[in-house]
């Protein structure tokens, strides 16, 4: 099978002003952005409806476990469509979103969507991660007078928190893989420019394999990231809980 | 100081405590002793809220434990509990486990906290460890620092939960002594113990529980010195547990 | 501001359309599930065997599979694959290998998940299992058979099954290759009709009542199955 490498594709002009390279950088750009406001946001909901989870009042727990399910049940294709195609008509605010650029519409869809489903399994998390702690830290911080909430933000969830540090990684990694469906309602985000330059360039292999490479680069960055946190937050002498 | 009047509680079908009903007076020591299952844990915590119960109540000092209106928070505060498994918090130093409670729940300022928490420190022979974190501790260390910690809110009244149960032989003797001191300064005080040379040693009272009730209450030297007196099932337990 | 929706869309003609797209999805996720799980148990095995470039060749796949999109992986077979198949066995440019390159990219990608299932399910039968079978006398193929792939196959079955739910949700990916499954298939009706919003709202709802009840039974089974 015969096939020419032309790496010095990604140099050549897209038009006046950028290079195809120009191109994926822009690409991997809104990647990270994506990612990066999906996961602040998808923490926030996430811890919060983790402690809501785990906590005796059968509303906070339920609800919480609803939101759960319905985010965990649909896929995220099809929550991505509903976010850019259905909101915005049944909103009642929906036709001031109908009206903004389509890059502001692609990115807040693929923002939001991606924010409130990364959220549920981080809920899972956080749940999982506070249900691992013994019984005794809650008791013994309840004993000392502590209230509730004092028990949760200053004994509970410092270390629950620290102990799922392993699996928030893989979460905050897929939250970067699951960005790239973002392309199908058109936002150029990596994966989008990378099928735009196969249409541009008929350079299918050079494109993807560059493709490929910056999203397992941004794999790894993130990992190492991780990484040095987990390092940071280390509880000395701590090995696991129980 | 502390009165438990009629307190019954079930998980479910099953009953944990059966009209259970004593008191400490200020002062006093109480040893809880029994097989396992017997309901000692559960009863002690009850005391402070941690269980709640179905029937009876609890007062603590003229203020009742289960009564909706009480601020269990600041009652809590008053009364100091040592646990199993120490529970010390593990993402903390030493000195910030022993003035966080001070901080938040009694209003301390900071460096009046960490002045009273290094001076307890200081009592159970455990000043050097003061920036190490517990899990750098031995265990007959952190109950050590527990019982500090329990201290450090300046309780009227002290309980122990099987505190050197979880403790390797070598060590339970470092923790026996602070207990013995604290007993012998006239600190109310209520320990679910196996430790018999303990409560020979400073308790006033022995109460034997089985089966959730309460079957024997009796001054320690009743207890142990009058043994054909007491219940079949004491003597059972008494037989197998002082001939270890 | 009330929504009418529009409910005559839910017409036999309709059905059968979405029917006919709810099969594709099924197959895609029955082949990639039991695929995966072939596949996946080879690269589980060569991840733990003793064979340096088995290991490292297992290690990496797996590695791979995990730090690429599912999407980028369709788009690349879909784009990719079907001329090279075509060159490889002189087929008509004209046969649509659509069907043939999702199916391959799931069961490959597929693999990669199951095989980390799989092999944590070996691990996680404790070492005191293996030291007694083998002290009484059992060798190596003995000890995996009777002992640890049936502890470990039942700890992983309710994990295999989960995988197999997301499976299912993840074929509306083929999406991106045209390929008319049943999100497809409920997608053009609704550009067709100008419903989308009700289209992709039927969907979501279908999708949700699929996944909602299998991951139901699948935690009752792991209820039963749990050792």
């Amino acid at each position: 099978m015969s096939y020419l490498f032309h790496w010095g594709v990604f140099l050549e002009q897209a038009s006046s002003s950028e290079t195809y390279l120009d191109w994926i950088i822009s690409g991997l750009k809104v990647t990270i952005a994506v990612g990066l406001c999906s996961w602040i946001i998808a923490l926030a909901i996430g811890s919060v409806l983790g402690v809501m989870r785990t906590s005796q009042n059968k509303w906070a727990s339920g609800f919480a476990g609803a939101y759960v399910e319905l985010f965990r049940n649909i896929p995220l294709l099809v929550q991505l469509f509903i976010w850019y195609f259905v909101v915005p008509e049944l909103l009642p605010g929906g036709d001031a979103i109908k009206k903004m650029s389509p890059v502001t519409q692609q990115f807040l869809a693929g923002v939001i969507c991606l924010g409130t489903f990364t959220a549920a399994r981080i809920c899972e998390q956080v749940r999982s991660g506070i249900s691992s702690l013994s019984h005794g830290q809650r008791n013994a911080s309840l004993a000392l007078g502590l209230t509730s909430s004092q028990s949760y933000r200053y004994v509970i969830l410092p270390m629950a928190f620290r102990i799922i540090v392993p699996p928030l990684t893989t979460e905050f990694v897929n939250v970067f893989q699951n960005s790239a469906v973002a392309s199908t309602i058109g936002l150029l985000d990596l994966a989008g420019q990378g099928r735009q330059l196969v249409d541009y360039t008929a350079r299918p292999y050079e494109s993807f394999i560059a493709v490929t490479l910056l999203y397992c680069l941004l794999n790894v960055a993130v990992m190492m990231l991780m990484r040095w946190i987990e390092r940071r937050v280390r509880v000395p002498g701590f090995i696991g809980s129980k | 100081m502390i009165e438990i009047n009629n307190v019954s509680k079930a998980y479910g079908a099953f009953q944990v405590l059966i009209d259970c009903t004593t008191q400490v007076a200020k002062g006093e020591v109480v040893v809880v002793c029994g097989p396992s299952g017997s309901g000692k844990s559960t009863l002690i915590k009850t005391i402070n809220g941690l269980e709640p119960i179905q029937k009876g109540d609890i007062l603590v000092n003229g203020t009742n434990v289960c009564s909706p209106k009480t601020n269990l928070s600041k009652l809590r505060s008053k009364v100091g509990m040592v646990f199993q498994h120490f529970e010390l918090f593990p993402h903390l130093t030493i000195t910030e486990n022993l003035t966080l409670g001070q901080i938040k729940v009694l209003g301390r300022g900071k460096d009046e906290a960490t002045e009273k928490g290094l001076k307890l420190l200081e009592r159970v022979g455990l000043k050097t460890q003061a920036d190490k974190h517990p899990g750098q501790l031995s265990g007959g260390q952190q109950q050590r620092v527990a019982i500090a910690r329990a201290l450090s809110m300046d309780p009227v009244a002290m309980l122990f939960d099987e505190p050197t149960s979880a403790l390797d032989p070598e060590m339970i003797n470092e923790v026996l002594d602070v207990m013995v001191e604290l007993a012998r300064e006239g600190m109310t005080m209520m320990c679910v113990t196996h430790e018999m040379g303990f409560a020979k040693k400073v308790a006033h009272r022995v109460i034997f529980m089985d089966e959730g009730k309460i079957l024997e209450d009796t001054p320690k030297d009743e207890f142990f010195g009058n043994v054909d007196q007491r219940t079949d099932r004491a003597k059972q337990f008494l037989s197998r547990i002082l001939h270890h | 501001m009330a929504y009418e929706f529009d409910v005559s869309l839910i017409n036999p003609a309709n059905l059968k359309v979405l029917g006919e797209g709810m099969v594709v999805s099924l197959e895609i996720t029955l082949t990639g599930v039991l695929v995966g799980i072939v596949w996946g148990s080879i690269l589980a095995m060569m991840r733990l065997s003793s064979i340096r470039p088995l290991s490292w060749f297992a290690e990496a796949y797996v590695t791979v599979c995990r730090s690429i999109p599912l999407v980028m992986v369709l788009l690349w077979f879909f784009l990719i694959v079907p001329q090279l198949l075509q060159k490889t066995f002189n087929l008509s440019a004209a046969t649509d290998l659509r069907m043939t390159s999702s199916l391959i990219a799931f069961s490959l990608f597929e693999a990669a998940y199951c095989s980390e299932i799989i092999r944590a399910g070996i691990q996680g039968v404790s070492r005191g299992q293996l030291f007694a079978a083998q002290a009484l006398g059992m060798h190596y193929g003995q000890v995996m058979h009777l002992v640890i792939l049936p502890q470990a196959f039942r700890n992983m079955l309710p994990l295999l099954l989960m995988q197999g739910i997301i499976l299912f949700q993840d074929t509306s990916l083929v999406y991106v290759s045209a390929l008319a499954d049943f999100f497809g298939r409920a997608y053009d009706i609704g550009e067709r009709d100008g419903r989308t919003v009700d289209m992709l709202l039927f969907a979501g709802l279908v999708y949700f009542v699929i996944c909602f009840f299998a991951s139901r039974v699948v935690k009752r089974l792991q209820k039963k199955a749990f050792i």
